[in-house]
């Protein structure tokens, strides 16, 4: 890891097998994607290109136009945070269960008498079901989720936010889990040594030490929501998004380039705040 | 709670109150933001909600499986794959060559060549290094999807578009990465090399480049795997992969062949993330 490594290993069968098959997969998927730098730098493409570019400026910053952008850029905050509270309340919940060190390795189960085999395998159940639920609600896109919800409780910017909260959910959940794995356990083997329940423990066992980490990852997912919910627009759930997608289909560009730099100033904000929540709990 | 058990570990400090009230201000924020739903969250709390959703979700069962459907499934499920591995190379190509006007200053001002030296002399590096990050910042800031709208614009409908927008915006990403890397390397090897005679390129290539490997090819992997899931989206404005025929099945109501593109998505970003984990494992031994 560290600038000390001058003797490199000499160039094994398995590490050039590796290479060839990278080096292969590689130029399979630029010819497969249609990969044809001509066309992009070719003459034609250059100039529309840059003709396209040259409709976003200059930004249309008219008062009327910045009235009528306020509200998307409230509803994408709102997108943000409803959608990143919602992963919390399904996420935490699932990391406590998806946490082996709480169950697997059993803190919690220390000093019970060794159970059955049957009976280890039912207790290991809730560990994998979390784990397997964590990983579909990650995998699948949050626009994809959004998209499922749209016709489940119809357009808005509702299916916006339980897209997020899905998706994001699968994602905090699994983080969390990894941060309470991290986490010194022996505060909460000694409370249920000294007689604490099982959720006493986690809750004054577990929790304090780990709460830095989870809430400034929790921060982090909170940014990353802001972008995200401006990409959801793109499927109507309101907010900047969408109005950056009605701006370009109707060549707009103009309006689309202050909507644009209306979402950096966004996410720089957000920065910016949770930059400084950050540091006041260090 | 108040003594930890083990005199080596520190004691966990409870939060002040000031903090506390910072972190009800952030719940007031997001009790508030639910109001954006205008109802539709009371209503899924009621229940009302729920019953189409159960109606709405039996009708993806079974999923579509006729032959001639999988193999367009596994066509496009491939050319998403493609685009997300383009796009990773197009970004890693971006991003290496903006690095060293991105993170110079840093790393090649280490040596206390800098100090000393007049304003007028450093004055274009400067400028170079604010352009570089600016531009970084601007690629980044613009997500995939307007990107991929601005490709399909330039080179026409199709994966290639898709795979110059992760490009890109991905380019902004790793570029930001790589050159905070760099910028955390130890200045020790680079100044040797300067102080030997060494060129700033190649101080930079031999000295700086190498400290930071391991944490570049794992930065480039983990953009990968987000790669993956959003190649499978890109498709809703015409760069090509699962995400079109997503929109095509959602416009078109097929509920069923629905289920099969989202479990295609789930299997295929499961596989990118065993490949890219096993890939990082491997490399990590060999550093």
């Amino acid at each position: 890891m560290s600038g000390a490594a001058p003797q490199r290993p000499p160039l094994s069968a398995g590490r050039l097998a590796l290479l060839v098959a990278a080096v292969a997969a590689i130029l399979a998927s630029l010819k497969l994607s249609g990969a044809n730098p001509a066309l992009l730098l070719s003459g034609k493409a250059l100039r529309s290109m840059a003709d396209f570019g040259r409709g976003f400026l200059p930004p249309d910053v008219s008062p009327a136009f910045l009235r009528a952008t306020w509200k998307p850029f409230v509803e994408t905050i709102q997108l943000a945070t409803a959608g990143t509270a919602l992963a919390l309340a399904l996420g935490f919940p699932l990391a406590l269960l998806a946490a082996g060190t709480l169950h697997l390795g059993g803190v919690l189960f220390e000093g019970d008498p060794e159970p059955r085999p049957l009976a280890r395998r039912l207790r290991s159940l809730p560990y994998w079901a979390s784990r397997l639920l964590l990983n579909v609600m990650r995998s699948i896109p949050e626009l994809v989720w959004a998209l499922l919800f749209v016709r489940a409780v119809g357009l808005g910017p509702a299916p916006g936010v339980l897209g997020i909260g899905v998706a994001y959910a699968g994602i905090l959940g699994k983080v969390f889990a990894e941060i309470i794995e991290g986490t010194d356990l022996r505060p909460a083997l000694a409370l249920r040594a000294a007689g604490a329940s099982r959720p006493r423990a986690i809750l004054y066992g577990v929790l304090p030490p780990a709460s830095r980490t989870l809430i400034s990852y929790a921060l982090y997912r909170w940014e990353c929501g802001m972008r995200a919910a401006a990409i959801l627009g793109f499927v109507g759930a309101g907010g900047l998004g969408q109005h950056i997608e009605i701006s370009m289909r109707m060549f707009e560009h103009r309006q689309t380039a202050t909507l644009i730099i209306e979402l950096f100033l966004l996410v720089a904000l957000t920065d910016a705040a949770s930059a400084r929540i950050r540091k006041m709990l260090a | 709670m108040s003594q930890p058990p083990s005199p080596d570990a520190p004691p966990a400090r409870p939060l002040p109150w000031g903090r506390w009230s910072w972190l009800a201000a952030l719940l007031l924020l997001a009790a508030w933001s639910f109001s954006v739903g205008e109802g539709a969250f009371l209503s899924l709390l009621r229940g009302e909600s729920l019953a189409q959703m159960g109606g709405y979700a039996a009708k993806f069962w079974p999923p579509a499986a006729e032959a001639p459907f999988l193999a367009l499934v596994a066509r496009a499920a491939l050319e998403t794959l493609a685009i997300s591995i383009a796009g990773t190379l197009f970004s890693v190509v971006l991003a290496g060559g903006m690095l060293y006007f991105a993170a110079s200053e840093e790393i090649l001002g280490s040596g206390g060549e800098w100090e000393g030296s007049s304003l007028r002399r450093t004055a274009p590096r400067r400028a170079l290094y604010a352009l570089a990050r600016t531009a970084l910042n601007f690629f980044r800031t613009v997500p995939e999807l307007i990107w991929a709208i601005f490709f399909v614009f330039a080179v026409g409908l199709g994966p290639f578009a898709g795979a110059l927008a992760l490009g890109v915006h991905n380019g902004g990403v790793l570029g930001k990465l790589y050159a905070e890397t760099l910028e955390n390397v130890r200045p020790g090897p680079v100044e040797a090399l300067r102080a030997g005679g060494a060129g700033r390129a190649s101080a930079f290539l031999y000295g700086a480049l190498p400290q930071a490997w391991p944490q570049v090819i794992a930065y480039t992997l983990y953009r990968w795997e987000v790669n993956i899931r959003t190649a499978a989206i890109l498709g809703f404005v015409g760069a090509g992969g699962l995400g079109q025929q997503i929109h095509i099945a959602i416009s078109l109501f097929l509920e069923s062949r629905l289920a099969t593109l989202t479990l295609a998505i789930f299997l295929l970003v499961n596989a990118v993330d065993l490949a890219s984990g096993w890939l990082r494992r491997r490399l990590e031994a060999a550093f």
